[in-house]
């Protein structure tokens, strides 16, 4: 890996509604761990626990932000909204419990998947979340095949 | 298995990238459930579904699909067909149900 320019770091702005732009964040992440040479099936855990994270801001927020922060080792990515927050955190990391609403499911979203794919994904995941505030999630992996 | 030669057996219409049906299939995946695919579809893998949003084409291209198969004669609109251009992402369309084209896709791949 080159070394000099690290960290890598960037940050999108991501609308909630706007399914339009769903996928960017992620992958950029992708391009950005391609060029650095990545394993191959640690940049797909990545990019699907970063889709999901996400996709979750487009559902249920208002708004919010993701950041990214890559280092020779690791990557760290933070996801933070304004949305209505998680009532229950541990129904929400149930597989299955799913709060959205049918259009969302019609979409083929929303059917309890995102915050297990995140965890199952990530090497460490942080939920952090207050109703009528926002959902931070937190996730980092190593870059460097155990 | 290449793209192109499942594409008379399934009554495919090729909507986007024409120049990559010499694309090796490794498999297939069929679900509607974006965050099961995202989780499950394999490299190389065909992705059937009736899901024709513009989310298909970033799952697609995240998971380095082979191409997307719209089923039930569903083709997406022109902005994904665009997008999917701009990402690579081959889709195809067939009038054929999801049962009819996993099993066609089935046999073909294990001939």
């Amino acid at each position: 890996m080159n070394q000099d320019k690290m960290p890598i770091e960037g940050s999108f702005q991501i609308i909630g509604g706007n399914f339009t732009t769903a996928g960017e964040a992620s992958s950029e992440v992708k391009t950005v761990l391609t060029d650095l040479g990545v394993d191959g099936d640690i940049i797909r855990r990545i990019a699907i626990a970063t889709f999901e994270a996400e996709m979750n801001v487009i559902i249920y927020a208002a708004a919010g932000q993701l950041f990214y922060e890559v280092t020779d080792e690791y990557i760290k990515i933070r996801v933070q909204d304004m949305g209505p927050g998680i009532e229950d955190t541990n129904r929400a990391m149930q597989e299955g419990y799913s709060t959205a609403p049918e259009w969302v499911r019609n979409m083929g979203w929303g059917a309890g998947m995102g915050l297990p794919n995140m965890k199952k994904n990530a090497d460490t995941f942080l939920l952090d979340s207050v109703v009528g505030e926002g959902t931070t999630v937190e996730m980092t992996m190593n870059l460097i095949k155990e | 298995m290449k793209i192109s030669d499942a594409i008379d057996e399934l009554q495919l219409q090729v909507k986007t990238c024409k120049d990559k049906l010499s694309t090796e299939v490794t498999g297939a995946y069929v679900s509607d459930l974006l965050s099961d695919v995202m989780g499950n579809l394999q490299q190389g893998n065909i992705w059937i579904t009736l899901q024709i949003h513009m989310n298909i084409v970033a799952i697609a291209s995240l998971k380095n699909a082979a191409a997307i198969i719209t089923i039930g004669g569903r083709s997406p609109q022109y902005d994904v067909l665009e997008k999917a251009a701009s990402e690579k992402v081959v889709i195809m369309s067939t009038p054929l149900s999801a049962f009819e084209t996993a099993g066609r896709l089935y046999s073909l791949l294990n001939k």
